[in-house]
């Protein structure tokens, strides 16, 4: 039987060969730590400070956020809420649609399940792969999403970036253009720096995005647990049931 | 039977209602053969996850709000603000995914040990019936969340009546209620999804059980355990269900579970093949997602469904894969059930079956390039090329005998 199975597996090897090879930019990884609290703190620092305004997260709330992020109610309330809004309220945007609409061409989407729907890597390049583009009204254009309508939000502490196009010549003598970042007018974090909030953003978003996760996770190690004790018990049940069978 | 109960309670109810008869028939002295294996554990898990899907989905429905312009949110409330809202909701999406697995492997289960033959025809054609309704539950409980895939994987579906020739369009119309798959469609297939389709396979499950029952289990040696019976009248290789396959698949059951645990804890999007990343995005009737792929469990028939170059012909391909199964009784006439006595070309031809069912489950999920297409069309042609061979095979193939009471 056994045999079957991996002759089956090994006939149907081949396809995934055809699948394999990559589609769309190259994304970094994101390399976040869902359990490293300060790092969601600052996160959720950046996100009600550069991107609330524009982009609603309406179906999450403040209260919510301060109570799995250990920040207290009274400090949510005093640096986190900009809307006027309380504490049991649902992170929603002052902003009107129609204006969004006529200021940058789309409604900005909402982020609440934005980490789960985009991916944490793909959020992590898209933030840090913002570049200057005078042809466009919002002088900026992204690598990840070209001509997205979302000007660099974070240009104050990434800084500029512009574009370099090299060109490398293959073994084969084709040649490939390869589009790169640089840094021309440094902004108030260093590079290394900037990367970390970046970091620090799209961990807050991860979690935003599924906020039963770290409980999810620790009862699961429980439950699993038992389960095995069970297993145990059920089997020895069945064995001491199924001696008198032959 | 009967008469040692005639007290107290139990005896004033089977004066009443056959309580203590129907424990006995179907359980206590239900007699099944005692060379079960394996792949006889998918039964009752199949009755496990549906029972799953029933408890879950009726407290999802305490908070879920079927409205085009809720039903997305109501989702996320479940997920967040709803005291252990994730732990049902990911019970639900991962049952859905599991209930296919588990059908899929029983349904193998009675293909390779004849199971559907004689005289369990009708068991494997109520079978059939619960496959497709439960295709029919999942493919509306899918719209639910109303994301983007679940609206878009809806839309094609639905356009696939409009090949139908004639009455196509006007089919399509009926059906969603709507030009296009809207607020009407939701509420409509919420009611079938939370009570029309679970009444029939309920009833379903009791018929398949109930025929089941009449006529016996078969077993992986394919052979008659009632031929040979004691004095009392019990098959000599039977025992009865209660207590011995019910402790047998209690440890069945919390395998499973363990199986579940992990996904729905660790891992519940299943790397997106369970819930996909585009379902995160609500859905929106005025922006096509690249790719439109539905579920792990309908890909096979998805890729056989564009493999044929012409609509309405695809749809009649696609149906029609899932129609010959039906036929299966009638297809393979061999008087030898198990595949443990059946000549090696039948085992070369099931051996093809599965690997082309996987091989179009993948190209299902794939673009459809030249490559893809070309491919699918071939595993299509075997696909239906098993069943016809079903026809030829008994014909000239040299079977093994048959053993006279199971092997152990």
């Amino acid at each position: 039987m056994k045999k079957k199975i991996i002759a089956m597996l090994l006939a149907i090897a081949p396809l995934w060969v055809f699948a394999a090879g990559g589609q769309g930019p190259h994304l970094d990884k994101a390399n976040i730590d869902p359990n490293n609290i300060q790092s969601l703190q600052r996160g959720a620092g950046l996100f009600v400070n550069y991107c609330l305004s524009c982009h609603s997260a309406s179906l999450m709330r403040y209260e919510h956020m301060g109570k799995d992020l250990g920040i207290e109610e009274t400090l949510v309330s005093e640096n986190l809420i900009f809307t006027g809004g309380k504490i049991g309220d649902l992170m929603t945007v002052a902003t009107a649609p129609a204006d969004s609409k006529l200021w940058f061409g789309i409604v900005p989407p909402d982020l609440t399940v934005i980490a789960r729907a985009r991916g944490v890597d793909w959020l992590y390049t898209y933030l840090r792969s913002f570049y200057r583009d005078d042809s466009r009204h919002i002088g900026t254009n992204n690598l990840v999403f070209p001509d997205v309508g979302m000007p660099n939000v974070l240009w104050e502490l990434q800084g500029i970036q512009e574009p370099v196009i090299t060109t490398r010549k293959e073994h084969d003598g084709t040649k490939t253009k390869e589009v790169s970042l640089e840094l021309v007018e440094p902004g108030l974090l260093t590079p290394t720096e900037f990367d970390r909030a970046v970091r620090d953003l799209v961990n807050y978003l991860d979690y935003m995005g599924e906020p039963a996760k770290h409980e999810r996770r620790e009862l699961g190690t429980k439950v699993i647990l038992f389960l095995l004790m069970f297993l145990v018990l059920a089997y020895l049940l069945k064995r001491e049931f199924w001696k008198d069978i032959h | 039977m009967g008469e040692k109960w005639n007290k107290g309670l139990l005896g004033w109810i089977d004066a009443r209602f056959p309580l203590s008869k129907m424990w006995y028939e179907h359980l206590a002295e239900y007699y099944a053969p005692k060379n079960f294996n394996f792949w006889y554990y998918f039964g009752s898990l199949a009755l496990l996850a549906l029972v799953l899907q029933i408890v879950t989905g009726v407290w999802l429905t305490m908070n879920y709000k079927p409205d085009a312009g809720m039903a997305f949110n109501s989702v996320e409330y479940i997920m967040r603000d709803v005291n252990w809202g994730w732990l049902i909701r990911y019970m639900h999406s991962t049952g859905a995914s599991l209930f296919f697995v588990v059908v899929y492997l029983h349904m193998f289960r009675g293909l390779i040990y004849g199971s559907f033959k004689k005289p369990r025809e009708l068991i494997w054609i109520f079978g059939m019936i619960i496959y497709v309704c439960l295709m029919a539950e999942a493919f509306m409980g899918y719209l639910l969340p109303w994301g983007q895939m679940s609206y878009w994987g809806a839309q094609v579906i639905i356009s696939l009546f409009g090949a139908i020739p004639g009455i196509g369009d006007a089919l399509a119309l009926w059906i969603r209620g709507d030009f296009v798959v809207a607020d009407a469609t939701l509420n409509r297939f919420f009611a079938f999804h939370v009570i029309a389709v679970p009444i029939v396979l309920l009833a379903l499950v009791v018929l398949h059980i109930l025929a089941l029952h009449e006529v016996g289990s078969n077993n992986p040696d394919g052979v008659d355990i009632k031929k040979h019976k004691d004095e009392n009248g019990i098959p000599l290789d039977g025992i009865p269900f209660h207590p011995y396959y019910t402790v047998k698949d209690i440890v069945g059951v919390v395998v499973f579970l363990i199986i579940f645990s992990i996904i729905v804890f660790f891992m519940p999007e299943m790397g997106g093949w369970f819930l996909e990343r585009d379902n995160f995005i609500p859905a929106d009737p005025l922006k096509t997602p690249e790719h439109i792929v539905p579920l792990w469990y309908f890909t096979p028939f998805y890729a056989i469904l564009r493999a044929v170059p012409d609509k309405f012909l695809g749809v009649v391909a696609m149906g029609g894969a899932i129609f010959v199964l039906f036929l299966l009784p009638w297809l393979d006439r061999s008087p030898v059930r198990s595949i443990r006595y059946r000549g090696s070309i039948y085992k070369i031809a099931i051996g093809v079956f599965v690997i082309s069912f996987i091989a179009l489950g993948y190209l299902g999920t794939q673009p459809a390039t030249t490559l893809f297409t070309n491919l699918a069309r071939f595993f299509s042609l075997l696909y239906f090329g098993f069943f016809a061979s079903l026809l030829i095979i008994p014909r000239f193939e040299k079977t093994k005998p048959v053993p006279d009471r199971v092997t152990s």
